[in-house]
């Protein structure tokens, strides 16, 4: 299914105050992939990001979803195939009650009352979260907002997920749950991160970003081994892939 | 945060509770154009009034304290208002014993018994209605939409930039010593600071709203249904308030037991 591709070529993207952001990314995800992208702080993964449903609209290069090239015509259409997860759950549940909130997508593509219903109770009914229902969101904590702002974007069944740094401010069980969660997903997955331990469990495949530019780009196990790379993009081989120097102290000084 | 606490109510099952946003709004306002356009020396004739919230309080099971408590907060703003009366107009127009009562001291009584009226009768609404409860109600009745949504997202971002503008002050104090760090200039950076990082904000809810298909138009899946018991609810309400508007029911009242009795 070509609707679930998600092609970027030499994207390049300023931001108004003069701060490059992208210096020519490119790179090609099909369907089904679950992919993360990882790199330091101001690598330009967020800028990225905003660019795959058109929150930003490419200077330089292109950004293809599907069949559809993004740009101000396709808009509505890349909106529908892409779901954007925020960094921020208060950023993206801003209706009075859990329940307006996950009905807000899919009342704005136009569907039928009973149609919104159904949809609303079945993604409320995935995420787990289906007794905060008729909650306000403000009342929620961390992780119950993160689930509801999950269910907000699956209740419009995106075909491609982008998420920024979904596992953030989530205590140890939230964030076992949602990496659950995630693994159960047969959408194509796009994860912006920093949690190395999360990709090792959900993506298959990660995108090293390092000042605007792919640093590197292939088997997620292959990248997080590499010293090197991890090395120059300022990040740090996951914990389960480290000998345990925590262990060696004690055995050694035992 | 303290403000929600109210709002919390409106989730109780009660009768009230469970009648139209619009027939409370409705009976709230014919309530409060009724106390306010009373006269300047009105007292005796708006006791009447007092039946409104004991009854929705009564019936709706709120909790007194809480209610008393949010009234008290805003107490200030009518005493300081109505205290002045008393030093102005000094004619005496009543003697109780051989105290004589200025007409300053009634406007001034009269502008406490408005306020709490007027003000308990607004904290009902929201305890027994909800904030949505009310945008949702104002909205069907043909209030403009921006405004309703202007009000709903203030209301839901109410707790956030709260929540954010004491985080800052409290950043602000653990590095503040003695008097320094707490210098108006500070408080201005901090206020723009603040007004900055709202800008922020309502962009990424903003993008977040485009992002899920937003197109200027906020749809809800909430109908209402105006029930006879919801007419009944304002007809009843509105012709008490209009019969204490117009007749002194006090005076009535007292002149009937006098005949009564005698």
């Amino acid at each position: 299914m070509s609707h679930h591709i998600v092609e970027v070529k030499d994207l390049r993207y300023t931001y108004p105050d003069g701060n490059a952001a992208l210096h020519g990314v490119s790179f090609r995800i099909t369907h089904g992939e679950s992919v993360a992208v990882v790199g330091a702080n101001g690598a330009g993964k967020s800028t990225l990001l905003l660019h795959l449903n058109g929150c930003l609209i490419p200077e330089a290069g292109s950004v293809r979803i599907g069949d559809f090239p993004l740009n101000k015509k396709t808009l509505h259409h890349v909106r529908r195939t892409v779901g954007m997860i925020f960094q921020d759950p208060d950023d993206q549940l801003f209706m009075p009650l859990v329940h307006d909130d996950v009905a807000f997508g899919p009342l704005n593509l136009g569907l039928p009352p009973e149609e919104v219903e159904q949809r609303v109770n079945d993604a409320l009914a995935t995420v787990g979260a289906s007794h905060l229902k008729n909650r306000p969101p403000y009342r929620l904590s961390g992780g119950e907002k993160r689930s509801v702002a999950i269910a907000s974007v699956l209740s419009m069944s995106p075909s491609i997920l982008v998420m920024d740094e979904p596992t953030s401010n989530l205590d140890p069980r939230g964030r076992r749950q949602l990496i659950n969660l995630l693994c159960t997903f047969h959408h194509t997955i796009i994860i912006a991160t920093h949690d190395l331990d999360m990709v090792l469990d959900v993506c298959s495949r990660t995108i090293v970003l390092n000042e605007g530019r792919v640093l590197a780009d292939g088997p997620t196990f292959d990248i997080l081994a590499d010293d090197d790379i991890l090395d120059s993009s300022r990040l740090e081989k996951p914990l389960r892939l480290r000998v345990c120097d925590f262990c060696n102290r004690q055995i050694n000084a035992g | 945060m303290d403000i929600s606490s109210l709002d919390l109510l409106s989730y109780r099952e009660t009768p009230i509770h469970r009648l139209d946003p619009r027939a409370k709004l409705l009976t709230t306002m014919a309530f409060v154009v009724a106390v306010v356009s009373f006269d300047k020396y009105a007292l005796v004739t708006l006791v009447p009034f007092v039946l409104y919230p004991v009854v929705i309080i009564t019936v709706g099971n709120l909790p007194l304290g809480t209610l008393l408590k949010r009234m008290l907060l805003a107490v200030p703003f009518a005493f300081f208002i109505g205290i002045f009366n008393p030093l102005f107009d000094r004619t005496v127009v009543m003697e109780v014993g051989s105290i004589g009562i200025s007409g300053g001291w009634i406007s001034f009584a009269s502008i406490m018994m408005r306020f709490s009226l007027t003000v308990s009768a607004a904290l009902i609404l929201i305890a027994t209605t909800g904030m949505n409860g009310i945008c949702m109600g104002l909205e069907k009745m043909g209030a403009p939409r921006l405004f309703v949504l202007q009000l709903l997202f203030l209301y839901r971002y109410l707790f956030v930039l709260t929540d954010e503008a004491l985080r800052m002050s409290r950043a602000r104090s653990l590095r503040s010593f003695n008097e320094k760090g707490k210098e108006i200039g500070v408080f201005a950076r901090m206020t723009g600071r603040l007004l900055m990082r709202t800008i922020d904000r309502a962009q990424r809810i903003h993008q977040a709203m485009l992002s899920r298909g937003f197109d200027g138009e906020i749809r809800l899946l909430r109908p209402l249904h105006f029930q006879p018991r919801d007419a009944v609810f304002v007809a009843g309400w509105t012709a008490f308030f209009v019969l204490s508007r117009i007749y002194d029911l006090p005076h009535l009242l007292g002149k009937g037991m006098l005949e009564f009795i005698a």
